[in-house]
């Protein structure tokens, strides 16, 4: 007997396997359903193989996304009609952020990065500070140079992952973040004292670092301004800043703006 | 919705029936985006949440009902002139959910 079309969402889910699931919830066949995703070969009827065949072709597309939202289709999958409406759900795995540097403020950021929602690895040449057992709560504890862990996983880096430069040590920080520069990775913060960022820059330069790109995309000192001190309040000024990088808001308190919120 | 898949798993095991409430649409201001989700057991357990809190009481009853009758539908929550909604979501948007059992 094949597994549910629950049983299949499930395990996808559970194994941040992308999947989408489409219901139809308005019009004939209420309620019934299809599945796309990596390694399931749709699965499910929605009652008409025309249909069935445009809707998996959409579903698809929302899933490459990343979106749900509901579309609507007449009877055999007509566009510009709408006898069917039908809700795709889509789940993208969920966002990554490598975090350079096993430092007393990566355990934090750790924390909060979790409570966002993020898939969290720590990575840091010092064999006797990345372990496991310092960051309980990281997904995953690598020990090598941060810009050899990004020549092996750069590749798989959007616009949703984050890679958070926390060495402040120069010679790490340096290939670092022009290696996080070759990728397309949504953000990219380091940490480090007005001084230290200035000379990081300069360091850069040197290195031969695209400078308009390092203007453009790296923040340094990292984290919004909000005047925290300690390493959890400086994981949350950090995974803020992370926030409005995507939203692309100018951080204020919503008290002092006008406009929607979302 | 994997968050609540740990109680759904758990209420299945022992037998129970499960309905599904998912918002597919909102409109205006709203807590919630498409894909958040509630599920409610035949005992009237509840894992997750589909606003902040403004509909899920009378998104229990509802699911009970469907889960007595068999009959999945769009229920919509929100501020209407024209229509009487019983609950409204403080934040004056409009929430539409899809609630079903869970038989799939």
């Amino acid at each position: 007997m094949s597994d549910s079309i629950y049983e299949l969402w499930r395990e996808a889910i559970n194994d941040h396997r992308p999947v989408a699931l489409a219901t139809v919830i308005e019009g004939e066949n209420l309620g019934a359903k299809l599945i796309v995703g990596d390694g399931i070969d749709s699965q499910g009827t929605l009652g008409d193989a025309d249909l069935d065949r445009v809707v998996v072709r959409d579903t698809i597309g929302e899933l490459a996304g990343g979106r749900s939202g509901i579309r609507h289709y007449g009877p055999h999958g007509e566009a510009r009609e709408d006898a069917v409406s039908v809700f795709i759900e889509s789940f993208a795995p969920p966002p990554h952020m490598l975090i350079f540097g096993a430092v007393d403020f990566t355990g934090a950021l750790v924390k909060i990065a979790k409570v966002m929602g993020y898939r969290v690895t720590v990575c840091d040449a010092r064999e006797v500070f990345a372990t496991k057992r310092r960051f309980p709560n990281a997904d995953e504890v690598v020990v090598d140079w941060p810009h050899r862990h990004l020549e092996k996983v750069g590749d798989r880096l959007g616009q949703r992952d984050a890679v958070c430069v926390l060495t402040h040590d120069h010679k790490f920080d340096v290939p670092a973040i022009q290696a996080a520069l070759a990728t397309e990775v949504g953000y990219l913060g380091a940490m480090g004292s007005r001084r230290t960022c200035a000379e990081r820059l300069e360091r850069l330069a040197q290195a031969g670092a695209d400078m308009e790109q390092v203007a453009a995309r790296l923040h340094a000192p990292i984290g919004l301004d909000l005047g925290g001190r300690t390493p959890e309040e400086t994981a949350i000024a950090i995974c803020a800043e992370v926030i409005a990088a995507r939203t692309g808001r100018v951080s204020s308190s919503l008290s002092d703006t006008t406009g929607s919120i979302h | 919705m994997k968050e609540i898949m740990n109680d759904i798993d758990r209420w299945r095991r022992s037998g129970h029936k499960v309905a599904l409430a998912r918002v597919v649409d909102i409109e205006g201001s709203g807590p919630r985006l498409p894909g958040a989700s509630m599920a409610v057991s035949d005992t009237g357990e509840v894992a997750g949440s589909v606003s902040g809190g403004c509909v899920e009481g009378a998104v229990v009853s509802e699911a009970l009902d469907i889960l007595a009758t068999g009959e999945r539908r769009l229920v919509t929550f929100g501020y209407s002139d024209d229509e009487a909604f019983a609950v409204g979501l403080t934040c004056g948007g409009t929430i539409h959910l899809f609630i079903e059992p869970l038989d799939w």
